[in-house]
């Protein structure tokens, strides 16, 4: 008698309990994407900014790419400094970390950009001058000029050391989070401390790391519209350039807006496929 | 007491944590074929005096010689003596994104530098020594505690060690698993396997060991065949010791 007077009742809750926990941001977003296509294959304002903001994007696919995997690289080799034993490696991949962290992404743009490319550029035509003896006076050292490091490359390059810094982080804290035992177990089977890190305790720790690396990739799809303060012409620059020339602010930065949006919700789906891929133990 | 024909010989040796002098002074041996077993109430000293042996922890002074190669404070011999000895741990320590199978291939193939098809094949015929060939393909999250440390067992057999050390190998374990990784264990000794065991199994100590080691404050102040120790025990902390731990 009980369980039949409740039945429809907590059908009735199940129901309600299904309408709150259902996924409303999302269909809110969705509901706006409508409108866009709409307002897209109606019209012919937003068709053009659409053109625009697309031939940039592949621009902003391009540096977030190349960036984060250029990340992940850094990161992983100062992850490794900052668990390392060794005062000097410890020293340095500390002494990059904090500076990364202390210092705002955009400034870091600015000085790789201003300060280290010219710095750098400089150093070599140096080299070139010095080595003039051997390789003549117009070898290609010497012909270097800052003009020639395209602001694409600076931009990567900042990106690629700013986010390396935020994965240092994230790798050390994955491989410390792998218990010790771990560790002395591999060493107890006469693997050296390299091949314990490579085949044992990396493994464990990359696959917990996941998530947030995951959502650093989606950060620097976010971040590589910093590009645009170089004059890199990715989506974001493309999409400034167009509300500049036609004061069509609206129309360039629904669209703009959107177009991230729709990359970061299609990312952070990836990833988490990938995680859900990766939890097989 | 030691002398030339002891696989280990422990000389001397001092081990400090910090302020803490954790060995003050130990001395012991173990010739070939024997089971050495260590007792001794917690904080003693005989994990570190064991995990000393294949370099887990470095010592102060002393000497410790595993087959010919010498531990001292410079840590310098240390991979050539993990070759030699196998350790198997209290909380087991297999590793846990790897199938039991990859458990007991990974150092063959990496350190053994054995091919894949002989590591598989001498893997599969430690699964069966120690009594799970049939979870080769398990995870270890998906066995009970006694048979991962019978895989861990088995890991460590895998490089063909001359020497297997035993660090309280049974106490994370639910007592009804006791027996089975005692069982190996026993199984070990009695084909001759040099052993060094930690552990409070007074009946294990008393079925297999040749020699039993007691240690208090970090010195070994008894030591003896087990008929001798615990029948008629003659130090007194020993005494104490027993009397608790025997109720």
């Amino acid at each position: 008698m009980v369980a039949a007077e409740e039945t429809p009742r907590s059908a009735q809750v199940r129901a309600i309990d299904r309408l709150a926990t259902a996924p409303w941001w999302l269909i809110l977003i969705l509901l706006a994407g409508v409108i866009l296509v709409f307002q897209f294959s109606t019209s012919a304002t937003y068709q053009a900014v659409f053109a625009r903001i697309l031939a940039g994007l592949v621009l902003t696919v391009y540096i977030t790419f190349v960036a984060y995997l250029a990340a992940l690289i850094i990161g992983l080799l100062a992850g490794l400094g900052r668990v390392s034993k060794n005062t000097v490696i410890f020293t340095i991949a500390t002494l990059y970390v904090q500076i990364i962290r202390g210092v705002p992404i955009i400034v870091q743009i600015f000085y790789w950009a201003f300060v280290i490319t010219p710095l750098v550029i400089g150093g070599l035509n140096g080299l070139g001058n010095a080595l003039a003896p051997l390789l003549g006076a117009d070898n290609s050292l010497t012909q270097l000029t800052t003009q020639k490091f395209d602001n694409l490359y600076r931009i990567i390059f900042a990106l690629a050391f700013a986010y390396g810094g935020f994965e240092a982080e994230t790798f050390r804290a994955g491989i410390e989070s792998i218990g010790k035992g771990q560790m002395e177990a591999a060493r107890s089977l006469g693997m050296s401390y390299a091949q314990a890190m490579r085949y044992v305790i990396l493994p464990q720790a990359i696959r917990r790391v996941l998530p947030p690396l995951g959502n650093d990739l989606i950060s620097m799809l976010k971040d590589s519209s910093l590009a645009s303060v170089l004059g890199v012409r990715d989506a974001t620059n493309e999409a400034r350039l167009y509300a500049a020339s036609t004061f069509r602010f609206v129309e360039t930065y629904n669209s703009l807006a959107f177009t991230y949006l729709s990359l970061t919700l299609i990312l952070s789906l990836i990833v988490k496929l990938i995680e859900d891929r990766w939890k097989q133990y | 007491m030691a002398d030339q024909e002891s696989i280990i010989r422990i000389e001397n040796v001092h081990k400090y944590f910090g302020n803490v002098h954790a060995l003050r002074g130990v001395s012991t041996f173990v010739r070939e074929g024997q089971v050495l077993v260590i007792i001794g109430p917690s904080g003693c000293g005989k994990s570190t005096l064991l995990r000393s042996i294949n370099g887990l922890e470095t010592i102060d002074s002393g000497k410790i010689i595993v087959d010919g190669n010498v531990v001292d404070a410079s840590h310098k011999n240390i991979n050539a003596v993990r070759a030699e000895v196998g350790m198997v741990f209290q909380q087991f320590n297999l590793f846990s994104h790897l199938t039991v199978l990859e458990n007991l291939t990974l150092a063959q193939i990496k350190v053994r530098k054995r091919s894949k098809a002989e590591s598989i094949e001498i893997a599969q015929e430690l699964l069966k020594k120690v009594r799970i060939p049939e979870k080769a393909n398990n995870y270890p999250g998906q066995l009970s505690g006694g048979q991962q440390q019978r895989v861990a067992i088995a890991r460590a057999l895998a490089m063909n060690p001359k020497v297997m050390l035993f660090d309280e190998p049974t106490s994370a374990l639910d007592p009804e698993m006791i027996n089975e990784v005692l069982d190996v264990m026993l199984d070990l000794a009695q084909e001759g396997m040099t052993m060094l065991v930690v552990s409070h199994e007074m009946g294990f100590a008393r079925n297999a060991a040749t020699r039993v080691a007691f240690m208090d404050a970090g010195r070994i102040v008894a030591e003896g065949t087990p008929k001798d120790m615990f029948d008629s025990p003659t130090n007194e902390r020993m005494k104490q010791f027993l009397s608790k731990i025997l109720h």
